[in-house]
């Protein structure tokens, strides 16, 4: 099924299971611990041995020899693989920066060199430490603030380099009646998702079977086949359940790798999970970055001139984190600037993690835009309201499809109370507490991938079966949803089957999109299998009523389950139209903040998300994304620090005590708002994602809730109380 | 984690016995530090007595008027007593900010006494660590080192002491209780328990091979308000930055100790001395001599105005 | 940036290079060791959610792995295996525990209670229910510590087991909000779930009370 123009009118207008507060049908699955994650697979693997990993010791180099002697003598060895039994890196697969296997070059610290394989888990951990590797060891790049002015500009989505100019910035901003140029920095941040990377590979002949932990099924099944050089289709991908990928597991990992060698070459299923100390060094990370913004304004708080640069990096030199990437979208001015500039260094592999870009470019652009509020004296809910574009900013070639920001900031603002904001920094105190209050505006692209489903008909139940992945999005609820209402069908007469790369390839879980695809394929598969009920039946299936298990045609009805067993596949293709669209999504962000007057210590108060997103499938599990991505942003604003040692090229900080992300304590009660928007650019259902949003915009909105409760601005994050502990007010 | 042998001892002066014959054995308690540390292979025991089974897991009066503190005494059960709730509420203020609740179920009184340090460098066995493998060199020296020592330290280690209910041991005065291999025991004050690193950061207390702490006692009731000021980047389950322990009398006068700062619980008696005479004064004493890396000189401001926190409290 | 040629690498080798390039060798070989013993075993017994298991284990098998790879029970999670995240969370003799921190053999004759024993999913235990009815979850990984540890701390507050963030730690604590949080920060959800497990909790403890 192609969309091909905006959605008109159309059965989800008058939903009644799609748009209802679902709870998901996974729930009692995974709150008993019956729902089985792939180290957990004693089901279909029980003879599986386990692997332990090595990582490399040192961040660049050779290694120039791997005594594996003891190893292999230990109690229970079965075998072990060594990068060096390949004489070259194994081949990339897709997203992968720099291989994951293979030869004697180390490009990273903790980097896979080999992996042990015992009858237990406990002898391969011991056995692992007896692998004696020797290196040859030399200097790497670990600084970016002393690479970055020398980095060379980064290449955008087209190839093109990423340098964007409108009008005459430097003019403008030179003539500026009030300027604003500051810069700020980001730290490297981890994924830190609860389930490890993890594998339990398979082989039966020459065909490879994985239960792993991804988020993309289809990606990694493809990509599996390129590094083991072998068919695509002697590889299949299998992961009902991931505990959580935050875009760690967009792509396939070392585990994955070295559990398929392994287990190809002992001739037995092995199980590989990443310890949790090597995963931060080992796997992908989001880079850290440093932000230029200036902004020109007249005295009335009009931009006239807005200029956003940023630097980051990676290993490989391209992909950098883009903290850009939202400017073109959000504030109306006419003279414009944007650059974006890669460093090479030899730190891990930095690649996507939730809203890459976005999310740390909204902890500067949203601070930038405070500052301005402030020096033009203006509230800043209304100075983003003033600088609301009417056509793209960025690119005014472009229409919005459907943009409610203004109302988010509105709305929010009468929910939260911001009338009682006192605009004064550092005047608000409750006893030992300096109080402040901040708001951010929030905005994240909402794409849409082909996606495809099998729908069958079994007995009157309805089956939908894709290889999309549900990381706690909420896939299974909302495909089922979708499925229910199409088929005319009770909820509980659905049933969904997730990730396997043997059925159905659809968009899977990233970037936002995997809401509005996978549904929206889902939808298309249903229409097919209306139209075949029909067929069997014989009646028009694109003109008959589908409701409470009845099929109403040509002033007949009969029961769905009347037309018997049937299976069809489909897929929804989005047309070429959307092109002529920024096709967005839209929040207004607060937050509450206290700062004890005395430690400098900052603790959340209050959150508040007012979202304007399209139709909302599930406000139950959506409302969870966002207030899931709100932990994550307050977490990046105020704790999340990888610390990088620029002596040994690595991230010191590399387990969950040393990477702190929030806990229980630092979150109060969540509130998240969603407007009752569609938009019929986006899908049929006019529904966009919403789990990328939640993370842009709460840190600035903690930011500058910090900066009005103390006065001191901190544009170096995380914003801990070592950065304006000398600058609070005196204490007795 | 290299394999071991494991044995139940049936009195403490067995167990110690039983350590102090092999070469290589250890005592466990709870197991939350030495298990975390065993997988990584920073503590390779090769054999384990457990001392679950030697009935140190109770708190009695002791004649002098003061408590008498098993060994095995879990963190939560010994926050939980009454007694210490109502004549020690610094002991079950300290150990409540202290890891999760879980690990508070888990851990003991003596394994957190003995808990090692959460340096960075220490936990990467791929790292030079002096306190890990002595002579290896420091690589927290110039390295990352926001949580490290301020004070105490040495150019051989500059990690600190990240336990919380030692803080408030240190400030009630407590004496650490052992038995020997030789059936000989001997009582610790608590200021001598703990070491600073000089030149062997691997040795972190004066305890001998095979010696076993058998209880903590407690000194009589001293009154005043009981503080446990623990400041840290998340609201919980989090080491300190800094750490302030205090009991503080009417009059002003009191004792502070201070975590997250150094090798140990630090305790200065001139800083005592000068509570009555405000933070600034106090601090100033308690961090003479402070050798603080660019990354971690905050903690001495911190340090200060925690205390600054705790004497305004006193005074409400 | 020069290499900090008198920094040893301490575990995998001796740093022994110039200033340019270091080359990392092992330790010279000693030659080929005999094939080391066995490692030592035990037996174990448990009882695990009312069910008394007998297990032969390696005495390093911690209690996490004894329930997820020896007896299958693989509700409970492994999240880092250093008890830095709570996923492991199980019940044992009526107070929750890491069980990643804790080797099996410490546990001969101990009742272990994991989220399989709370409930089934035709048969939720309330505390489960109302994590499915507030969307307490997200990926699910966390989820069966966190309902373990949610039980297990209303029975400490309803057994008076102070927390830092009373005001009095000489009085009986509430099951307030502010107590709740505290006492769960051992549990970590990176989906961001807290404020709906919070929801569900507040449920269970209103109904008990």
């Amino acid at each position: 099924m192609e969309f091909t123009a905006p959605a008109e009118t159309n059965l989800f207008d008058n939903a009644k299971v799609v748009g209802k507060s679902t709870l998901r049908i996974d729930g009692p699955l995974k709150t008993t611990g019956r729902a089985p994650y792939a180290y957990e697979r004693h089901d279909v693997a029980p003879d599986a041995a386990y692997g332990y990993l090595v990582g490399s010791a040192v961040a660049k180099g050779r290694l120039t020899a791997l005594d594996t002697r003891d190893a292999a003598n230990a109690p229970g060895v079965i075998g072990i693989v060594s990068t060096l039994d390949h004489s070259a890196p194994l081949p990339t697969g897709t997203g992968n920066n720099t291989a994951l296997f293979g030869g004697a070059e180390i490009r990273h610290y903790h980097q896979a060199i080999a992996c042990v394989v015992a009858e237990t888990f406990e002898q391969a951990r011991a056995a692992a430490a007896l692998i004696r590797p020797s290196y040859a060891r030399v200097e790497g790049k670990f600084d970016l603030a002393a690479a970055a002015p020398s980095a060379p500009m980064a290449k955008d989505g087209s190839g093109k380099p990423d340098n964007k100019k409108l009008g005459d910035f430097d003019a403008a901003f030179a003539s500026a009646p009030v300027k604003i140029d500051q810069r700020y920095t980001t730290p490297d941040e981890s994924h830190a998702m609860m389930e490890p990377f993890a594998t339990t590979a398979a082989w039966e002949g020459d065909k490879l079977t994985l239960w792993t932990a991804n988020q993309m099924i289809a990606w990694c099944k493809s990509s599996m086949a390129t590094i083991l050089s072998i068919p695509k289709e002697n590889v299949r991908a299998v992961a009902p359940y991931i505990g959580g990928g935050f875009g760690g597991k967009l792509f396939v990992r070392a585990d994955a790798v070295v559990a398929a060698l392994a287990a190809r070459k002992l001739k037995r299923p092995v199980k590989v999970a990443m310890q949790r100390p090597l995963m931060v060094n080992n796997a992908t990370h989001r880079q850290g970055t440093i932000q230029r913004i200036r902004i020109g304004a007249g005295r009335d708080g009009r931009i006239t001139a807005l200029a956003h640069e940023n630097w980051s990096s990676n290993i490989n030199g391209q992909d950098g984190e883009n903290g850009t990437a939202q400017t073109a979208s959000m504030y109306a001015g006419p003279n414009r600037l944007q650059a974006n500039y890669t460093a090479q260094l030899d730190l891990p592999e930095g690649n996507a993690m939730r809203a890459p870009g976005e999310a740390v470019g909204h902890l500067a652009l949203e601070v930038a835009i405070d500052e301005l509020a402030e020096a033009v004296g203006m509230d800043p809910v209304e100075l983003r309201i003033l600088n609301e574009p009417a056509t793209v900013p960025g690119t005014p070639e472009k229409k919005f499809s459907d943009r409610n920001l203004v109302r988010c900031l509105r709305e929010g603002a009468a929910r939260f109370g911001w009338d009682k904001r006192q605009a004064k920094p550092g005047t608000v105190r409750d006893g030992r507490w300096l109080v402040g209050m901040g708001v951010a505006a929030g905005y994240r692209g909402s794409p849409t991938m082909k996606s495809a489903a099998r729908a069958t008909l079994e007995n009157g139940r309805v089956v939908i079966e894709t290889d999309m992945t549900d990381i706690g999005t909420g896939s299974y609820t909302i495909i089922a949803q979708t499925a229910a209402e199409t088929m005319g069908v009770p909820l509980a007469q659905v049933d969904v089957r997730l990730g396997d790369s043997d059925d159905p390839v659809s968009a899977g879980s990233g970037g936002q999109w995997g809401a509005a695809s996978s549904t929206a394929g889902t939808y298309a598969v249903c229409l097919a299998l209306r139209r075949a009920v029909g067929q069997k039946l014989g009646f028009d299936g694109d003109a008959a009523t589908f409701t409470d298990g009845r099929v109403v045609a040509d002033n007949r009805s009969w029961r769905l389950a009347d037309a018997g067993n049937l299976s069809v596949t489909d897929e929804m293709n989005f047309g070429r139209f959307k092109r002529d669209f920024d096709i967005g999504t839209y929040a207004g962000h607060f937050a509450e903040v206290g700062v004890d007057r005395y430690t400098g210590e900052i603790r959340i108060r209050r959150m508040l998300a007012v979202c304007d997103a399209g139709r909302i499938l599930n406000p139950l599990s959506a409302r969870s994304q966002v207030i899931g991505a709100m932990v994550m942003a307050a977490g990046s604003a105020l704790m999340e620090e990888l610390a990088v040692d620029k002596r040994f090229g690595f991230f010191v900080n590399h387990d969950l005590a040393g990477y702190e992300v929030p806990v229980h304590a630092d979150i109060p009660h969540q509130e998240c708002v969603f407007l009752d928007t569609l938009d019929p650019v986006i899908s049929p259902l006019k529904a966009k994602g919403v789990g990328e949003l939640g993370i842009c915009g709460p840190g600035s909105a903690v930011a500058n809730a910090v900066y009005n409760a103390t006065g001191i601005r901190i544009r170096d994050y995380p914003i801990t109380l070592d950065k304006h502990l000398d600058r609070l007010p005196q204490v007795a | 984690m290299k394999s071991s042998t494991y044995e139940r001892a049936r009195t403490p002066a067995e167990a110690a016995a039983a350590v102090g014959r092999q070469q290589g054995a250890k005592f466990l308690a709870g197991g939350t530090n030495l298990l975390d540390l065993m997988k990584l292979e920073i503590e390779t025991p090769t054999h384990l007595v457990d001392i679950q089974d030697l009935g140190l897991d109770r708190i009695e009066k002791t004649k002098e008027g003061g408590l008498r503190i098993g060994a095995f005494v879990s963190n939560t059960a010994l926050s939980a007593d009454a007694r210490v709730r109502r004549d020690y509420a610094v002991l079950t203020r300290a150990i409540q900010a202290g890891a999760s609740g879980q690990l508070r179920n888990k851990a003991t009184t003596a394994g957190n006494l003995l808990q090692r340090t959460r340096c960075p460098y220490f936990y990467d066995p791929n790292m030079p660590c002096n306190k890990r493998k002595p002579g290896s060199g420091c690589a927290a020296i110039g390295g990352y080192s926001r949580q490290l020592a301020v004070v105490g330290s040495s150019d051989k280690c500059i990690a600190t002491y990240p336990g919380d209910m030692a803080q408030a041991m240190r400030v009630l005065d407590a004496t650490v209780e052992t038995v020997k291999a030789d059936g000989a025991t001997r009582a610790i004050p608590i200021a001598d328990f703990h070491r600073l690193p000089g030149d062997q950061p691997e040795k972190d207390n004066v305890l001998e091979a095979g010696e076993l702490i058998t209880a903590v006692t407690l000194p009589k009731p001293i009154g005043g308000k009981h503080f446990y000021q623990k400041v840290r980047d998340r609201a919980s389950y989090a080491f300190a930055l800094v750490s302030v322990a205090a009991v503080i009398q009417r009059d002003g006068s009191g004792r502070v100790s201070f975590g997250g700062v150094a090798h140990k619980p630090w305790r200065v008696a001139e800083a005592d001395a000068a509570l009555s005479l405000g933070a600034k004064a106090a601090a100033e004493r308690a961090f003479a001599g402070a050798t603080p890396t660019e990354d971690n000189r905050y903690k001495i401001t911190l340090a200060e105005r925690a205390l600054a926190s705790v004497i305004d409290q006193a005074k409400a | 940036m020069s290499l900090k040629a008198d920094l040893e690498m301490s575990r995998r080798g001796v740093l022994v290079g110039g200033t340019a390039v270091a080359a990392l060798t092992t330790v010279p070989a000693e030659g080929q060791a005999p094939r080391p013993a066995p490692p030592a075993a035990m037996p174990v017994s448990l009882e695990v959610n009312g069910k008394r298991q007998t297990l032969e284990l390696d005495t390093r098998t911690t209690l996490l792995d004894a329930l997820r790879e020896h007896l299958k029970l693989t509700g409970t999670k492994k999240g880092c295996d250093h008890g830095q995240c709570g996923a492991c969370t199980v019940i044992v003799n009526g107070e929750r525990i890491n069980s990643c921190l804790s080797l099996a053999v410490q546990h001969q004759g101990d009742k272990v209670t994991t989220i399989e024993g709370l409930g089934s999913p035709d048969k939720l235990h309330p505390m489960q229910a109302a994590f499915v009815k507030h969307d307490g979850y997200q990926c699910g990984y966390c989820t069966p510590g966190q309902i373990c540890s949610a039980v297990a701390v209303l029975d400490e507050i309803k057994r008076g087991v102070p927390s830092h963030v009373q005001a009095d730690v000489g009085k009986r604590p509430t099951a307030s909000n502010a107590e709740m949080r505290e006492r769960m920060s051992g549990n970590i959800c990176r989906c961001g779930a807290y404020s709906n497990i919070l929801d569900a909790m507040t449920e269970v403890a209103g109904a008990r009370a």
